[in-house]
């Protein structure tokens, strides 16, 4: 498995567990790139929505997908981050420029719950 | 048969006194005495309480938890078992109730902020909690205080509290006393052979940080799919740790009021049999969402219900864990009904849910959590406005120069309940 991210943190905190592809991008771009790797075969691992942080708040995006591309599309994968890039186009998008201290704050909220999951996967 | 009788002392006025006491419906707060008991925690550097009533130009923000005071009067255990006592089953006996009041808790646990309770005005008319006495504590940490330390200093604060003031009812003639039964599955059968027989499945926010659930005080993301019994959940066995989407998620006092269990209680015997709680989580581990509703599908399946309500908890991807419930639920022939609220954009006219099956075909909706409002300058602030801008539903210029604040539904606290904890909802 590896993690497609934006965040700076999960890059610190989880390259050394498991494989991190880290991406200096949007959360919107970030969903993007894991939908393209759906179309080829990649599997989701955990959800592309993952937190109740609302998708106009926080800047920061990780999904935990298959390392391997498997020979057909999942469809169960392909719809979950579809339905995924839809709830997040239905948020107004704010103007706001977070301070640093909040920057890290999200960051921490993503990294946490996707150190979680990867240890849910390793269990 | 586990029977528990909750006997309510009504509390009409909250002040603050030289004694902690109830007295002629007055809940009597001896600050000093309060504020030893939160300052016994080392990670705490302050704390200041106030009181908000209903109908006083006060908005209470950003609000973490709001909690019942509670006290085990006769039977095993206490309230918040696990958390502040042993984890011992409860459920059974006595426990009085403070009704009418709440603890409020209050802080600036992240930088990006949510839930504002209205004690009047548009927004009072969204949250249930304007309609309580609230003894409110906003919590200041030490300095280099982690996130999730500070979470869990807030959290034990407010569960202290709440039962050191419910302690002052233990000794009180209630108001009055209702009493809740639940049979076992045999006795059910044999009570109530005619009626459809009903189980309720909870699932429970357990993501990680600030997005997380106990019960008996194990986090509920390390848990597999589990049953309770009703009224354990009245006993505070299962309590709050989810300070993220203050509209749809639920604080404690949500898990101790649970509406579900009420409604299914009251129609108890008459037109159903209240069999009993599945509780289940909400990871974000697709492998942990298959394998909890799998065995949320298999508990109802074990027990041989005709009918499940499934209740959801906050936004995104717990809406794929209630449909999987759902589907998983109905394809074992037992009929579904799921409680869930909406995100259908500004204007209402987007898809509600980041997921959807055709076997879901009985939905309650607790409304659409970005219908945009307009909330008025208060006269007072309990807390801190500075992060109204950057609050689930807020944007920035959201706080106008005047007090006013121009939101989405989703700041406000407990306004789309996804237990149907509120009056909003949709045909």
């Amino acid at each position: 498995m590896k993690v497609i991210t934006n965040n700076p943190l999960v890059k610190e905190w989880l390259e050394n567990v498991i494989d991190v592809e880290y991406i200096d991008c949007s959360y919107r771009e970030i969903l993007v790139v894991v939908r393209d790797m759906v179309h080829k075969g990649t599997k989701l691992l955990t959800h592309p929505l993952a937190g109740s942080v609302k998708p106009n708040e926080t800047p920061y995006r990780s999904v935990i997908v298959t390392k391997h591309q498997g020979k057909k599309m999942d469809m169960e994968s392909l719809e979950i981050i579809e339905n995924s890039i839809v709830t997040f186009d239905k948020f107004v998008q704010k103007d706001i420029v977070w301070v640093d201290e909040v920057l890290y704050d999200f960051q921490t909220v993503d990294a946490i719950i996707i150190r979680n999951a990867v240890y849910s996967a390793i269990q | 048969m586990k029977r528990l009788e909750l006997g309510y002392v009504n509390i009409k006025d909250v002040q603050f006194a030289d004694k902690s006491e109830v007295r002629d419906g007055v809940l009597y707060v001896n600050q000093e005495e309060i504020k030893a008991i939160v300052m016994e925690d080392e990670t705490i550097k302050n704390v200041s309480f106030d009181i908000a009533r209903p109908g006083e130009s006060v908005r209470i923000t950003p609000v973490k938890d709001v909690i019942e005071p509670r006290v085990k009067v006769e039977g095993p255990g206490g309230v918040f078992p696990g958390m502040l006592c042993k984890p011992e089953t409860v459920g059974s006996g006595r426990t009085h109730v403070l009704r009418g009041c709440a603890v409020v808790t209050a802080g600036k646990i992240v930088g990006f902020q949510e839930g504002i309770i209205d004690m009047t005005g548009p927004g009072a008319k969204y949250t249930p909690f304007s309609k309580l006495n609230n003894f409110v504590m906003v919590i200041e940490p030490v300095d280099g205080l982690k996130q999730h330390e500070y979470e869990h200093a807030v959290r034990m604060a407010g569960f202290k509290v709440a039962a050191k003031l419910g302690e002052l009812a233990k000794e009180l003639t209630p108001d009055e006393v209702k009493v809740f039964e639940t049979p076992n599955v045999k006795e059910g059968i044999e009570m109530y052979p005619n009626l459809p027989r009903v189980a309720y499945v909870q699932m429970l926010q357990s993501q990680g940080l600030l997005h997380d659930t106990y019960v008996y005080g194990v986090d509920a993301k390390r848990s597999l799919s589990s049953m309770i019994f009703p009224t354990e959940t009245m006993d505070c066995a299962i309590v709050s740790g989810n300070c993220v989407s203050a509209c749809d998620k639920n604080t404690t006092y949500h898990h101790q009021n649970n509406p579900v269990v009420a409604d299914l209680f009251e129609q108890h015997g008459k037109t159903l049999n209240f069999v009993g709680v599945i509780i289940t989580n909400e990871n974000v581990y697709l492998a942990d969402k298959q394998r909890s509703s799998d065995w949320a599908a298999k508990l109802a399946e074990l027990l041989g219900v005709d009918g499940v309500i499934v209740s959801q908890e906050g936004f995104g991807n717990p809406d794929t864990d209630l449909i999987m419930n759902c589907v998983k639920i109905e394809k074992k022939g037992i009929k579904t009904t799921i409680i869930t609220d909406e995100y259908a954009g500004q204007d209402g006219k987007s898809q509600s849910l980041a997921d959807a099956d055709p076997l879901a075909t009985a939905v309650v909706t607790g409304g659409n959590a970005n219908e945009v409002i307009t909330l008025p300058k208060m006269d007072k602030v309990i807390g801190t406005l500075d992060y109204v801008d950057k609050i689930a539903g807020g944007h920035a210029g959201s706080l106008a120069a005047d007090g006013t604040i121009t939101a989405e539904l989703q700041v406000i606290t407990g306004a789309t309940n996804e237990l149907g904890f509120n009056c909003l909802s949709a045909r």
